[in-house]
């Protein structure tokens, strides 16, 4: 326990040193405080309050930034070590590998945490003292916050799999990028193909949303649409989320984090340094 | 039981398709200073990370006092200097030897630790303003946390000035006058030549000598070079004698090898004052180290 808290310690004090805690928290502000101002406008014709509009716009915001904040602390916590040659020597002492993934994993979450939790925290005080907010509109504040800590989560355990199963760092840093481009672009895109190829057959009907929430990226955003009403009204989007189960958005985004993780566990196992 | 600290018993290792390791075996006792040698590639490091557990062995057998490579005791007993260690170049040296203590799970004197390598005056200075010398200090200061049983050191005078090199076997030798079990794998012969008890080279993967550097003297025959230097115009004349070769103007060398040395020394001395010197080198390490590590290569 102290060897996990130890690892986690000292990761702290590197993101605190390396700028990256400051970095991520004023990209979240200033972000989420652009957006909230910026998508003020329509509050009046949707008879939502500002809050609402602001959680709408920093949920599409933070489907971006999360991953990729993520993926840039974590694609260097294994391939980094061992380029540095100082991987071998952290695993000949008697902490294990799985305590120190850990360590380093509950470093970096809290980092990222933080770093949402004053983002849009921030954005989101702002938003309600200008223009009102309800017991609803919090509520869904405080859900974008959570489940952005578990996408964050997801893909700071996928860029452990990445660092671990590239032979360096610069390897690794480019698998994260094709990994963010996947989830986040490249597979909407694919499915956004299929839907219109198939029109409103079978597999958009019962295929689709399955698929949709099986991405942790999009199985966010349909948590936190489907969710709240307001998000769901200033979005837009209501149909795809409504036709699953309101557990199988929530369940596929707790998963994730674990399955990513076991994986990158299961993935540092083999490594030889 | 043993009264070896180190044991190591017909280690083999394949890569793919290469053996990197053939049937290698080597014993190091408590307190003993063993010099590993041998080219690049000859299989040094992937020894040294086969004792440490970090790489699979293919067949033989390695324990670390009583432990097998790899376990929780055999990690704490084991301290381990990577060949050109570097460190996170956010945190202090002060940070992370604490990370390292806390690691091993004991309570160490972290700050007296790297005033005793060196490092008192850098220790809450970023690892990344540090030289490599400096890098290599901290490296040895995490060597000595916990009265380890047995030291691994890999290549650990690389990119150090000679000053540090003293230092580092100093340390070295109290490190083994404490009962731990060094084995240092190094290029460096004439610093191993001093500094360590017994000699292990490896070439290719195979263990081709392990003993003392006089023994290994004594069964290489390498032969002990005279160079004698005449007087005035006598050098051809003494070649002749001698059977040795004109190097020069005024000087004979001869090569003799061990057994014949007094033999060949009282002929020259009888040869009255037609010498003005001469000149003995015993066979080096280099010399021993090339002929072990070249034997089977003609």
């Amino acid at each position: 326990m102290t060897r996990f808290l130890s690892i986690a310690a000292t990761e702290m004090i590197i993101l605190r040193r390396n700028r990256w805690l400051m970095m991520a928290t004023i990209i979240m502000l200033l972000f989420a405080l652009a957006l909230t101002f910026a998508g003020s406008a329509p509050t009046g014709s949707v008879g939502v309050d500002m809050l609402t509009v602001s959680v709408t716009s920093m949920t599409t915001l933070s489907v971006y930034l999360a991953p990729l904040l993520a993926l840039m602390i974590s694609f260097d916590a294994i391939a980094g070590e061992a380029e540095r040659g100082s991987l071998s020597l952290l695993l000949s002492y008697p902490a294990g590998r799985g305590e120190i993934l850990l360590g380093k994993f509950a470093a970096h979450l809290a980092a990222l945490a933080f770093a949402m939790t004053i983002g849009f925290g921030a954005a989101g005080a702002i938003a309600a003292w200008f223009g009102g907010a309800g017991a609803e509109s919090l509520m869904a504040l405080a859900r974008l916050i959570g489940t952005s800590i578990l996408l964050g989560a997801v893909f700071l355990a996928l860029g452990y799999l990445v660092s671990a199963l590239s032979r360096s760092a610069t390897a690794a840093a480019g698998l994260s990028a094709g990994l963010w481009l996947v989830f986040v672009v490249l597979y909407d895109l694919g499915l956004l193909g299929a839907v219109v190829m198939d029109g409103s057959g079978d597999f958009t009907r019962s295929i689709f949303p399955w698929l949709m929430v099986a991405n942790p990226a999009d199985a966010f955003r349909v948590w936190n649409i489907a969710a709240s009403d307001g998000v769901a009204m200033a979005s837009g989007m209501v149909g795809a989320a409504q036709t699953l189960p309101a557990w199988a958005a929530p369940l596929s985004l707790v998963l994730w984090p674990v399955l990513a993780f076991t994986l990158a566990r299961a993935a540092f196992r083999r490594v030889e340094p | 039981m043993t009264d070896n600290a180190l044991i190591i018993d017909n280690v083999r290792k394949d890569r793919g398709k290469t053996t990197v390791l053939h049937d290698v075996s080597l014993r190091v006792a408590p307190g003993e200073r063993v010099a590993l040698l041998g080219h690049n590639g000859a299989g040094k490091s992937t020894l040294i990370k086969t004792i440490l557990g970090l790489t699979p062995l293919t067949a033989g057998q390695i324990r670390v006092g009583d432990a097998k490579p790899g376990s929780a005791v055999a990690r704490r007993t084991t301290a381990y200097l990577p060949e050109a260690v570097s460190f996170h170049p956010a945190l202090t040296g002060r940070e992370q030897l604490r990370l390292f203590a806390r690691l091993d799970g004991q309570k160490a004197d972290v700050a007296g630790l790297l005033d005793r390598v060196g490092l008192g005056d850098a220790m809450d200075r970023r690892i990344g303003a540090y030289s490599k010398g400096m890098r290599q200090r901290l490296g040895l200061a995490q060597v000595l946390l916990g009265n380890p049983k047995v030291a691994l050191l890999d290549e650990p005078t690389s990119g150090l000035d000679p000053i540090s090199r003293q230092d580092l076997y100093a340390i070295i030798d109290e490190l083994a006058a404490n009962g731990t079990a060094v084995l240092i794998a190094s290029h460096a012969l004439t610093e191993v030549e001093a500094r360590t008890d017994r000699i292990a080279i490896l070439r290719k993967g195979v263990k081709v000598a392990d003993d003392t550097l006089a023994n290994l003297s004594a069964q290489a025959g390498l032969p002990t070079r005279l160079r004698i230097r005449a007087t005035g115009e006598h050098a051809d004349q003494i070649a002749e004698a001698t059977g040795g070769t004109r190097m020069n103007g005024a000087s004979v060398e001869i090569l003799c090898p061990p057994d014949r040395k007094m033999e060949k020394l009282r002929h020259v001395a009888a040869m009255g004052d037609v010498v003005a010197d001469i000149e003995m080198t015993p066979p080096r390490l280099e010399d021993l180290y090339r002929h072990y590590a070249k034997e089977g290569l003609q």
